[in-house]
């Protein structure tokens, strides 16, 4: 089912999505990678703040290529999610409502998803240039350093994401392919 | 003896760096394309719809195919007879991929030490793998590798025992493993033989087979044939979002290996398969 969703994801709009739906979300992601999921899990460990607002706050695991003249970003498309696994949990607990990534995800971040009626989205990978003309502005936040890796926020227009694990627990991934695995 | 300047090298890596990226080579381009029609899931149909658009915007547009514009494998044959002037070979090819990435607009990727982890800002060093062959010409591929689909890749020391079921299987769990995090339909690269480090080389340079060739050795053949209908069976499909073309292609190199040995590596490419070559 196609659905409308804006930035930032509501709790009502959240709990409703189900696995499988094709969503479309406009308005604010924040883009965090491997180095700066590391940094923002040292922040915490020593007591100290986050450098964006976590609450309500979807997450888009992206690393861009860098901007043309002219444009906003580079090509923008999704890196593999798990590698965020180990600090999922704990900004899902402190009120991250949604991730943007690919592939599998473990069960501890499941068990996340539904413990805080969150969600987990799927965009194409290796659809960078595609997925780069529904992004109208980009701009870094923190953790310039980093490069690619750094925290940017993104103004978003129809982004094109599919639900891949919901707060019931659902898993596209297992039952797509369940639908389609030939003995 | 023919006398090449280093900075002809710089110039092709260069370009070569920003042609790979946005640009398939046409083979591989319609191996995607034409496994749209072969799709059975409605989502995944949709998903290999949208690679196309993706293909014609990166084209069009010059914004790389994959932001993951990957690091630099280099493949180099050089002549025997070929003699090289203007400084190392090795510096050239790296200031190639410092240009190249810089200027053309792809990410830097490479971080200095595995585990201090800074980014070394111009996406060097590639990784070089030379060889010297007769003749006095110099060739280049240029194979940018996305970390998605590496990270997925294996390699099994498998026992003379396990024989060609062994060298199936060991395939088939490498990507069905790899599902949806390895941006399926994949190419699937396999050296099988040699030793350790022999095999993993022949499963990279698989991957750079045309995809409308198939092994001369006709049980390899079938082997690519029989696997990649295996893998297909799997149901993970275009984006790991279910269907039936989850690899496009499965490609096997093999070499003579020891007697008490069976290696073998799976080198997994995402879609976004691309290499370029040049000769000098």
């Amino acid at each position: 089912m196609d659905k409308y969703i804006s930035l930032p994801i509501s709790k009502e709009d959240a709990k409703n999505l189900r696995a499988g739906d094709y969503v479309y979300l406009t308005g604010v992601l924040y883009t965090a990678r491997d180095a700066a999921h590391k940094r923002m899990d040292e922040s915490l460990k020593e007591g100290k703040d986050l450098p964006i607002d976590i609450k309500g706050t979807t997450i888009y695991y992206m690393g861009p290529s860098p901007a043309r003249d002219g444009r906003p970003i580079g090509s923008a498309g999704p890196t593999t999610a798990s590698r965020m696994d180990k600090y999922a949990p704990k900004l899902l607990d402190m009120g991250m409502i949604g991730m943007v990534g690919k592939g599998k995800r473990s069960d501890e971040v499941k068990a996340a998803i539904v413990r805080n009626g969150a969600v987990y989205f799927a965009a194409v990978g290796g659809a960078g240039a595609l997925l780069s003309k529904a992004i109208k502005s980009s701009e870094v936040v923190a953790y310039d350093d980093l490069g690619t890796e750094a925290i940017r926020k993104l103004e978003v227009s129809n982004f094109p994401v599919i639900v891949v694990m919901d707060s019931e627990g659902n898993n596209l991934y297992e039952t797509a392919r369940a639908e389609f695995e030939r003995k | 003896m023919r006398e090449i300047s280093v900075d002809k090298v710089t110039e092709k890596v260069k370009a070569m760096c920003i042609k790979a990226n946005h640009f398939l080579s046409s083979d591989m381009e319609g191996a995607l394309l034409s496994s749209i029609e072969k799709e059975e899931s409605e989502l995944g149909k949709k998903v290999l719809c949208q690679l196309r658009e993706n293909l014609e915007i990166a084209g069009s547009d010059m914004i790389p195919i994959c932001q993951d514009t990957g690091m630099a494998v280099v493949f180099i044959k050089v002549g025997m007879d070929v003699h090289f002037t203007g400084g190392s070979l090795e510096d050239a090819i790296n200031e190639g991929i410092r240009q190249g990435y810089t200027e053309g607009f792809l990410r830097k990727s490479v971080v200095k030490d595995p585990i201090e982890r800074v980014n070394t800002g111009d996406n060097t060093p590639g990784v070089i793998h030379y060889e010297i062959v007769p003749g006095d010409s110099v060739e280049i591929t240029l194979a940018p590798k996305g970390f998605g689909s590496e990270n997925m890749s294996r390699v099994f020391m498998l026992k003379p025992a396990d024989g060609i079921e062994g060298v199936k299987n060991a395939i088939v769990t490498a990507v069905k493993e790899a599902g949806p995090n390895a941006c399926p339909p994949m190419v699937v690269g396999v050296g099988i033989g040699g030793t350790f480090e022999k095999c993993a080389l022949l499963a990279k340079k698989a991957l750079l087979r045309p995809m409308d060739e198939y092994s001369e050795i006709p049980y390899v053949k079938e082997l690519e044939k029989e696997v990649l209908d295996e893998i297909n069976k799997s149901g993970i499909g275009p984006g790991g979002l279910g269907g039936v073309i989850t690899a496009l292609k499965v490609n096997i190199l093999t070499y003579p290996t020891h007697i008490a040995g069976l290696p073998v590596a799976v080198n997994i490419c995402c879609h976004v398969n691309r290499h370029v070559t040049e000769v000098l």
